[in-house]
C-alpha cells in the first residue's frame, strides 16, 4: 500500500491582507504576525491527518492566497 | 446636570428629488425604499441584465452586483480611488486625511493601515472577549424577565459601541452621542448635506478634547496608541490624521457590527432550524458567523472613478462614482452554489463582507469576535424566541445595511 502523498501549504505574502480565515480553519498549520498577515507554520508541511483543514484554508481564502501543493 | 435631549433638524426637504424608480436596470437608487426593505431580488434582476449598471443619480454612479466586478474594481486602486467611500446627492469637497486609512490611497494607505493594524490581531481579540461577554450578559440582564424587546435598541446597539468605547478608552454612556452621529453621517446626509459637516464638526470637538485629556494624562487605549504612533521618520502624526482615524473607528467600529448581530438574530428567530441546531452545536457557531455574513453582508464601500477603463466588459468613465456592494457580490450565484439560501453550515465561503485587497476591514477580527460572542451568549440564556408578529422590523438605509427594530418574543425567565 503505498502512502499518500505529503502537502505543503504555502501562504502568498503579496496576496494576504489579514483576512485570518486560514488561521481561523487550520491554527496548526498558520500563524499571523503582528499585523495579522498569515505565514504558513514551518516550511507548510501539512502533518498527516490535517491534510483536510489545508483543503478548507485554501478554499476560504477571499484572496487566493493560499497554495496546497502535493509533494 | 442632563443634556437637553438633542434635536435633529431633518425638516429640510430632501434635495434633489429621488422619484421611486421605475427601471432599475438603468436607474438604480439604494435609497428607493423597495431596496432598504429587500434587496435581494433587485440585485437579482440587475445581475441578469449586466454585471455594471449605471444611474444618473447621485451625479453618476456605477453598481457592479456580480463578484469578479467587485473584485475587479476593489483590486484597482489605480483607476478607483478611496478619496470619496460614500454615494451621496451631493460631493463635499475632498478633504486631507478626511479618515485614513479608509479614504487613502496608495502610497498613503499602507502605512495609515499598518498602525491600526495590532490592536485588533485575532490575539488582541481574545484579551477583550471577556470584556464582550460580560456587556451582552449585562444587556441581556435587563430585558430577560421581560418576555419580548427590541432585540435592535436593547441589545445588538449597545454591544458594538460599548466594545469600541471600552478600545477607544472613552466612557461607555457617551454611547448615544456616537450613535447619532453615525446615523447624521451615514444616513441622514446622504439627501441632507448639512448633517454631514454638523456631525463632523461635533465629532471631531469632541475628539480633540480626548486628546487634549490625554496629552495632559497618558493612558494605555487606542486613542493613545494613535498619539504615540510614529511615522517611517519618527515623526507624530498630524493631528488631522489622529482626528480622522478615531472618527472612522468610530463609525466603522458601530453601525456595522450592529447590523450583522441584528441580522443574524433576525435570520435565527424567523428559522427555527438553524436556531435548534446552533443551540444543540455551538462549536458550528463560527461556520454560521461566516454564512450569515455572507448572506447579510452589512457594508456596502464606494469608490470614485478616476480614469475611463472596463469592468467585466463595461466601460467605466471617470467623473462617477461606483457603489461597490460587497453584499451583492456575495450573492452572486457564479460564485456561491445556492447563493440565495443561508446554508448554516457551508463550508466553502471565500465572501467579501469584509472587502477584498487593500482596504480589508481593519476590525473583521472584532466583529466576528463580538458577532460570535453575541450569538453565543443570546443562544446560551434565549434559545427560543421568535419574530413579534404584532411588531415591523425595519431596516436601515443607504450605505450599512440591518435591523433598526428588531421586536422579538421570548419565554420570559425567572
Amino acid at each position: 500500500m503505498s502512502k499518500s502523498p505529503r502537502l505543503k501549504v504555502h501562504v502568498d505574502q503579496d496576496k494576504c491582507q489579514g483576512h485570518a480565515r486560514c488561521k481561523s480553519l487550520a491554527p496548526e498549520l498558520f500563524e499571523l504576525d503582528e499585523f495579522g498577515n498569515a505565514h504558513e507554520i514551518g516550511d507548510g508541511t501539512v502533518p498527516e491527518g490535517l491534510e483536510e483543514k489545508a483543503w478548507l484554508a485554501q478554499s476560504n481564502c477571499p484572496e487566493i492566497a493560499i497554495d496546497v501543493t502535493e509533494e | 446636570m442632563s443634556d437637553p435631549a438633542r434635536v435633529i433638524d431633518d425638516s429640510a426637504p430632501a434635495r434633489p428629488d429621488h422619484p421611486p424608480v421605475a427601471d432599475w436596470v438603468h436607474d438604480f437608487d439604494h435609497t428607493d425604499p423597495r431596496w432598504t426593505e429587500n434587496p435581494f431580488p433587485i440585485w437579482d434582476e440587475l445581475r441578469a441584465a449586466c454585471p455594471v449598471v449605471h444611474t444618473k443619480r447621485f451625479q453618476g454612479c456605477y453598481l457592479p452586483t456580480t463578484y469578479a466586478a467587485v473584485r475587479e474594481i476593489a483590486h484597482d486602486t489605480e483607476h478607483f480611488s478611496s478619496r470619496r467611500v460614500v454615494v451621496r446627492d451631493e460631493r463635499p469637497e475632498v478633504t486631507r486625511n478626511a479618515a485614513p486609512p479608509i479614504t487613502s490611497d496608495p502610497p498613503e494607505h499602507k502605512p495609515a493601515k499598518q498602525l491600526l493594524l495590532p490592536p485588533f490581531t485575532p490575539d488582541a481579540m481574545k484579551k477583550l472577549e471577556p470584556r464582550v461577554r460580560a456587556i451582552c450578559n449585562e444587556l441581556i440582564d435587563e430585558f430577560i424577565t421581560e418576555g419580548s424587546c427590541d432585540a435592535a435598541a436593547r441589545y445588538t446597539k449597545h454591544i458594538p459601541v460599548r466594545t469600541i468605547a471600552h478600545m477607544l478608552g472613552i466612557p461607555e454612556k457617551d454611547g448615544d452621542l456616537f450613535v447619532e452621529w453615525i446615523h447624521m453621517i451615514l444616513e441622514l446626509s446622504i439627501k441632507n448635506e448639512s448633517m454631514l459637516a454638523q456631525a463632523v464638526q461635533e465629532m471631531t470637538a469632541y475628539f480633540v478634547g480626548q486628546v487634549e485629556a490625554r496629552k495632559q494624562r497618558p493612558t494605555d487605549d487606542l486613542i493613545s496608541t494613535l498619539m504615540n504612533a510614529r511615522d517611517k521618520n519618527g515623526q507624530p502624526l498630524e493631528d488631522s490624521h489622529v482626528i480622522g482615524s478615531l472618527r472612522l473607528l468610530l463609525i466603522a467600529g458601530i453601525d456595522t457590527t450592529w447590523s450583522a448581530i441584528g441580522s443574524s438574530l433576525w435570520h435565527l428567530a424567523k428559522t427555527p432550524a438553524d436556531r435548534e441546531r446552533l443551540v444543540a452545536e455551538p462549536a458550528l457557531i463560527p461556520t454560521a458567523v461566516e454564512e450569515l455574513l455572507r448572506a447579510y453582508s452589512p457594508v456596502t464601500m464606494a469608490r470614485e472613478v478616476m480614469k475611463e477603463t472596463v469592468i467585466s466588459g463595461c466601460l467605466v468613465k471617470p467623473g462617477n462614482m461606483v457603489l461597490l456592494s460587497f453584499p451583492a457580490a456575495n450573492r452572486d450565484p457564479a460564485m456561491f452554489p445556492d447563493a440565495d439560501k443561508v446554508v448554516i453550515d457551508r463550508k466553502e465561503n471565500r465572501h467579501a463582507a469584509f472587502g477584498l485587497g487593500i482596504h480589508r476591514c481593519v476590525g473583521s477580527n472584532l466583529a466576528r469576535m463580538e458577532m460570535t460572542v453575541a450569538i453565543e451568549e443570546w443562544l446560551k440564556r434565549i434559545p427560543d424566541f421568535r419574530l413579534d408578529p404584532a411588531g415591523q422590523v425595519t431596516w436601515s438605509e443607504g450605505t450599512v445595511r440591518g435591523p433598526r427594530q428588531l421586536p422579538m418574543l421570548f419565554a420570559k425567565a425567572g
